[in-house]
């Protein structure tokens, strides 16, 4: 009896061990930037390329920012449910297009010169919003990526949720589902407009 | 040594045909300490789209936005230890190969050890006792020998088990 415990005993924990980690997601890195204030940034308005956004105008409020892109499949997964967002609830959704030209691989981008590319990741990205719907209360322009770097955008889609003081109190990496919008992020939000 | 490293990334990082390779290739003549230490940094680093491959190796976009990132942290006269931290402050310890010492990777770094400590004195322990039960099993009496013969000679014995 005795002989056998141990190696079942050790058996067990291997299996649990094995199996808790074959479920972790390896893509979902803690991000270092919870608790930290959103990093600034002063980027170009799509809806008006001549005028700037910049975080700190959100301060006193609490707001989500997705970052997003025309080339990004799983945008267009879960684009549908923040149109619905949008739509019911008055949560401030910015979002930050990502690299719309550069990113995607079918275009050379090294051809073209900054006007042509802001000219060309307006039109795409507009575009875009104009067929799936625009939940958007105001998209900014990253077109080379920095702010995405200064981000630690590293997975379109990403959404970030930052509070009144302008803390992100969490990221969500990939496509946010019904389940964690209703699960995670609305209360987090209704937390922090509490 | 360093040389073969800078052909093997350059190789690597030949991602979209020749031109990049070009213009990776015409950075490296340009400047070729400031190329190394790009290697050098970013071998340490982990390419969070891949995440197996080093950003030095990697050919993602985002390794190509962070490598440019490096180098003109680099050029602004940034130390290693500087762009490390860069790094660090958006991605996390994630993206460092050797993380940190610290509460919450101690048992990545010692795990292993430990590991091997106990196993090598659960193997001890057990070659002890192993000894001694052979110690004390002392050879048959005449008496007893005897016995053993017959039952092993004898045909109408139960069989042996």
């Amino acid at each position: 009896m005795n002989r056998f415990l141990w190696p079942l005993i050790g058996f067990v924990v291997l299996v649990v061990l094995l199996a808790v980690g074959l479920n972790l997601n390896p893509r979902d890195v803690p991000s270092p930037l919870v608790g930290k204030p959103a990093p600034a940034f002063s980027l170009a308005r799509l809806d008006a390329p001549e005028q700037k956004f910049s975080p700190q105008e959100m301060l006193g409020k609490a707001w989500l920012l997705n970052v997003w892109a025309s080339w990004c499949v799983s945008c267009r997964q879960e684009h549908p449910l923040l149109v619905e967002l949008a739509k019911r609830q008055s949560v401030p959704l910015i979002g930050l297009n990502y690299k719309e030209v550069r990113g995607d691989g079918a275009i050379d981008s090294s051809r073209l010169d900054a006007a042509a590319e802001k000219r060309m990741t307006i039109e795409r990205a507009g575009g875009w919003l104009a067929r799936h719907g625009d939940p958007y209360a105001l998209s900014v322009l990253d077109i080379d990526g920095r702010v995405g770097i200064d981000y630690g955008v590293y997975g379109v889609p990403e959404t970030y949720v930052i509070d009144k003081a302008g803390i992100i109190r969490m990221k969500h990496t990939g496509p946010v589902t019904a389940d964690i919008l209703s699960g995670k992020i609305l209360p987090l939000l209704a937390e922090l407009n509490r | 040594m360093n040389r073969w490293l800078l052909i093997v990334f350059l190789a690597l990082t030949g991602v979209a045909g020749s031109s990049l390779q070009a213009r990776e290739a015409a950075l490296l003549a340009a400047d070729e300490a400031t190329e190394k230490r790009l290697v050098a940094i970013s071998s340490e680093l982990r390419c969070l789209v891949c995440q197996n491959e080093s950003l030095s190796g990697s050919n993602a976009e985002l390794a190509n936005d962070l490598r440019r990132e490096i180098r003109s942290l680099i050029r602004d006269g940034r130390s290693d230890a500087e762009i490390m931290e860069f790094m660090v402050s958006r991605y996390g310890d994630f993206v460092r190969y050797r993380p940190p010492l610290k509460g919450t990777t101690v048992l990545l770094w010692f795990g292993p050890g430990l590991l091997f400590v106990a196993a090598l004195g659960a193997l001890l322990l057990h070659l002890r006792r192993r000894e001694r039960t052979l110690r004390d099993q002392r050879p048959l009496n005449a008496d007893e020998t005897r016995r053993a013969e017959a039952l092993l000679h004898d045909p109408d014995a139960p069989p042996r088990p």
